[in-house]
This record gives C-alpha cells, structure tokens and sequence, in this order.
C-alpha cells in the first residue's frame, strides 16, 4: 500500500490507476521521509485517514433504538446510533416481526432502498433496507437501516438454493422493485414476494448474480 | 410463474380480447425502457414495465475505483443532472473520510446544484411538450436551457459533464464576474418563465389530456415509496432539502411546492413551480456567499476510509438520491449502492397506467418525471 502516498492527488487523481504491486518508479526513488517532506511542504495533510473522535450520541435516536431493543432483547444487535442513523441487524426469522414494529410503533412508513452486500469471507450476504418516514414530522431526517445475513453459496443457483430471507413486501409495500433488484444481482431469494422475476438483466444471463464478489469485471 | 423457466421468464396464454403491446425499448415515448402493456381495446389493462436496456453496472464499477476516480463515471446515470447525482456521494465520503467543506465551496455547490436541477427539469419540460404535440413547449425549453448550461459551462469548463462537485469542495473556484452574470440570466429567466405558464399551463389541450389522469392519492403515494415531485403532487410536503438540510439549504430561503390533486397536470406542474424557488435559491445563495476564500479541503493521497458505512442523501430533478457507502480501510469502497427516485418512482407505472387510456400513457409516463438512464444506472 505504498504506492499511494507518493502520488500527488491534486494533479493524477482523476487519470492513475490505483494499484497495489506498483511500477510507479517515482515510489522506488523516494524514501518514505522524502515523500513525507514532500507532501508536507505542498500543504498535504498526513494525518490518519479518519480522525477517531468520539461523537456525542443522540437522544431521540438514543430513544428510538432502547424502544425497539427493549421490545425484541436479544433477538437484535443495535449496530450503531448516530445523528440521524440507527442501524439495527437481526436474524431473517425475526425480520417481518421487526418491520411491523418499525412500521406500527416507530411510524416508518416507506423504504428509501434495499441494498446487498456480498461478503464472502464469512460466506454471508448481508441485504439492508434503509427505511424512511413521510407522515411523522419528527422523523424526516431519520433513516432506520434494518439489516439481517442470509447464508452464501459458492455456487450460487437463485431461486433454490440456502440464499434467501422472507420478503418485507406485505409490510412495506415499496420494497417490491428494490427486492427484484436485489434477487437478481446477489441471488438472494425474497420468499412471499409476489413477483420474484428479475427487472434490470437480460432474461437470458446465464453468469452467476454480478454483483458478487467473484463475478470479476474484464480487464481489471 | 412454472418453476422449469429461468427467472425472469414466462409462458402467457393468449386471450383474443386482450393484446400485448411492447411500448419500447425503441419507441421514442418510452426512453430506454420497455413497457409491456396489455391493452383491452383503448383501456390498458395491466403494465409490467422491464427497464434495464442502460443497465451499466455503476455500483460495481465503483468497487473498482478510488474515491476520487469514481467521480466522472458516477455522474453518467443522469448527465443533465449531474450535480446533484454527485453530490450526496460527495457528502458521504466526506462523512467516511471526515473531510470538512470550506464555507464558500458550500454555496458553490448549492448554486451548482440548482443551475443544474433547472437544466434538468428544463430538458424534461421539452420531452413532456413534445410527447404531448407541443412543439413550441420542445423550441422554449430547450433554448431557455442554454442559459444554465453556459453558466455551468463557465464554471466548471464543460457543458454536460461537469464532473464539479468534488470530496471536499468544488473542483475550482469560480471565474471572475460570474456572480454579476449569474445574477443577470436568472433574473431574465425569472421572467421568461411566466411566459411558459399561459402558452403551457394555461393550455387547454394539455389539461384535457393530463387533469384527472393517473390519480395517485396522498396514501398511496406514501405506501409506494414515491419521491420527489410525483410525491409532492400528491400533497406530501417532503423535500430532502428542508427536511434534512445539507450543506448550507438550511440558511437559504425557498419554499417546497405541494400540490393536493396528484394528478398528471398536477406532476407536470410541480417541477416547473419548483423552477422559480430554484431562481430563489441561487440568487439567496449568491448574496450570501462569502466572496473570497478557499473552495476545496485538499485530501490525502488516495484516501482511505475506515470500517464503515454512511447514507447520505439529497433532492435532484427527480426526488431523493441517496447513497449507500461501505468501507472497509480501503481506497475503493466496498460497495456503493445508489438509491435513485427514477426507480423509486417505477413502481407507481403499472399502478397509475391500469385502467388508463392507452392515449393517454406518455402524460402519464413523463409526469413521473422518470429518467430510464438513472433507474437502471
């Protein structure tokens, strides 16, 4: 990860390639120092990349995760409170328990987005739904990120095989086309969903889900 | 659907009363996008709409690419907008990165952000007039969008792909007299748009094909998840920009536009109005923009954030953007997942055609104030 430090963002940012094994011969002929001086002297701020300072935690916020901590105990992990923010990860088969409290008792009323991410170091994929609310005034900055992990196949087969999680349709209702997406890009199987077909890829894609890991991009 | 198919493939059986007809992906009505509409007679009965045809894997690109590196390529979903499509990826990774934003860059970037919302609904003004037969509401639009494109043009030194909102401030700073000329063409503009309300507007050709169509009512427009000015036609008065106020919106002075009727006049009304509090805007910011200063936090060589993830969102043309970025000490994200109001709002299509006159399905489709290269992105 050296190469990075030597090259200058200002005027290569947008042109250079990042890489690891770099060729960079500019890398080899300055000393790490050199490039401290260096980068010292255009004004270049050296310091760790996130500055760890700890942020006060909000009180309504506070409020809205010791409710629904306090109703469902263990059965959910508060991942973080922040301003604006709460993130909570339970297990799929407490998940439309969950978003029925969220729904009826927090007052969230529509989903913002549903995301995947593939990780397959633990062989797991995580599917988020970042949840928003239009009828609650207090709620307008607030979004709920509900967050569960559903197993990963290293030979995925969409559809019929371990990599799937009950739908939230029935409970937020504008989930639907989030979850197609989701389905066909990570392979995760919405059960109860309606119309589990796939939206954005050709009929025809025979690959594995692309946004996997290991569906690598050509030439990179 | 029979479990032996793929997903995403089905056997229908053939009704001679009930045609199918593919509106796209081809068809200059419908964008990049194939509506798969069946239709009874002139009424349509269902819609399943199949948009992907511009699907160009930007998500995944992005995991290739530094923070830096991702900037052109994330503004391609929509290039007439693409301030705004930058700019919540911009506040996330200044969240990641714990980057501060000089004062004068903040109101560059509201500035640059409005000039560019307004090339956008202009550029989806003159779409809607055309689909409509209005071709004088094509000719008006489309040149009245120049002013803005010059503008940005002098600012960031390209017409579409401005590629201006940088992690951290604003690429450069402004040219010299650029508040004076700015100043000049929003006011002319100002009152060039009135103009629009009685040749447009007031026409009674377009309220007979748009008043009372596609009613989507305060309700649904909630339960669906709709955003943006289908969700403010609908009397939701949600607008990211005063709900959760990013950058300097909050001092700025404007007001959000609602309208009860949740119609197809009433969505093609919302974005025009929303031109004039853009005009407010600019000129609000312009006053109160410090007039000297830095206008980019220089980052560290090939940033990296932590263990980590943010959302962070913003209002466009087309209703909240939001972005979804994991990090995980790395240069390139782990994952960034863009949550765009064009595939927001899709869901409402197969809802507000049914029952629908098959005349009246581009009025419908416009007033979604769908963008088919951002949905898929």
């Amino acid at each position: 990860m050296n190469s990075g430090i030597e090259k200058d963002v200002e005027a290569k940012d947008t042109t250079e390639e990042h890489s690891d094994n770099s060729e960079n011969t500019k890398s080899d002929s300055m000393s790490k120092g050199d490039a401290k001086k260096f980068y010292e002297e255009k004004g270049l701020d050296l310091s760790p990349d996130v500055p760890v300072k700890p942020k006060p935690i909000p009180t309504f916020e506070k409020s809205l995760a010791d409710k629904i901590s306090s109703k469902f105990g263990d059965k959910l992990r508060v991942d973080y409170v922040r301003a604006d923010r709460i993130r909570v990860t339970t297990k799929r088969e407490d998940i439309i328990d969950v978003a029925k409290f969220i729904r009826d008792e927090l007052k969230y009323d529509h989903a913002e987005s549903v995301s995947g991410v593939d990780y397959p170091d633990s062989s797991e994929i995580e599917v988020i739904y970042h949840l928003g609310s239009y009828t609650d005034e207090k709620l307008g900055r607030q979004i709920f990120a509900l967050a569960t992990r559903v197993p990963r196949e290293d030979i995925p087969n969409p559809g019929s095989d371990a990599t799937r999680t009950p739908s939230l349709r029935d409970v937020f209702y504008s989930v639907e086309f989030h979850e197609r997406e989701c389905f066909e890009m990570f392979g995760v199987y919405f059960e109860g969903h309606p119309d589990m077909r796939r939206l954005l890829l050709p009929e025809d894609w025979a690959d594995i889900p692309p946004f996997r890991k290991d569906f690598k991009i050509k030439g990179r | 659907m029979t479990t032996q198919l793929p997903p995403g493939m089905n056997i229908e059986t053939v009704d001679d009363k009930i045609m199918t007809l593919n509106v796209g992906p081809q068809h200059p009505g419908s964008g990049h996008m194939r509506l798969i509409i069946k239709v009874d007679g002139d009424y349509i009965v269902s819609c399943d709409p199949d948009p992907g045809y511009v699907h160009r894997g930007e998500e995944k690109m992005a995991e290739y690419r530094n923070y830096i590196q991702n900037i052109p390529h994330l503004e391609r979903p929509v290039i007439h907008d693409s301030s705004n499509i930058l700019y919540p990826y911009c506040l996330g990774v200044e969240e990641l990165l714990g980057i501060e934003v000089p004062e004068r860059a903040k109101y560059i970037r509201v500035i640059a952000a409005e000039l560019n919302r307004c090339i956008y609904i202009l550029y989806w003004l003159a779409i809607y007039g055309i689909f409509l037969g209005h071709s004088t509401m094509f000719m008006w639009p489309a040149g009245d969008r120049e002013l803005f494109i010059d503008l940005l043009e002098a600012m960031s030194g390209a017409r579409v792909t401005h590629a201006y909102l940088v992690p951290g401030g604003v690429r450069n700073d402004l040219p010299s007299n650029f508040e004076e000329r700015c100043l000049r063409q929003v006011e002319y503009f100002e009152k060039r748009l009135k103009e629009y309300e009685a040749v447009f507007y007031q026409n009674p050709l377009l309220k007979a094909r748009t008043e009372g169509s596609g009613i989507l009512s305060r309700t649904d427009a909630i339960r669906l998840g709709t955003t943006g000015s289908v969700l403010r036609a609908s009397g939701v008065d949600f607008d990211v920009r005063k709900k959760e106020p990013y950058d300097v919106y909050e001092n700025l002075d404007f007001q959000t536009i609602v309208m009860k009727e949740g119609d197809s006049y009433a969505r093609s009304r919302v974005p025009y109005l929303e031109m004039f509090e853009s005009c407010r805007i600019i000129k609000d910011a312009l006053r109160k923009m410090p007039k000297s200063g830095s206008v980019r936090t220089k980052l560290k060589p090939n940033p990296k954030g932590g263990n980590d993830e943010v959302y962070r969102r913003i209002e466009s043309g087309r209703g909240a953007i939001g972005y979804y970025i994991v990090s995980n000490n790395r240069p390139e994200p782990y994952r960034v997942k863009i949550s765009v109001g064009s595939f927001r709002n899709l869901i409402c299509m197969p809802y507000l055609l049914k029952g629908e006159k098959l005349g009246n399905m581009p009025a419908v489709y416009w007033g979604l104030n769908y963008w088919p290269v951002e949905a898929d992105r």
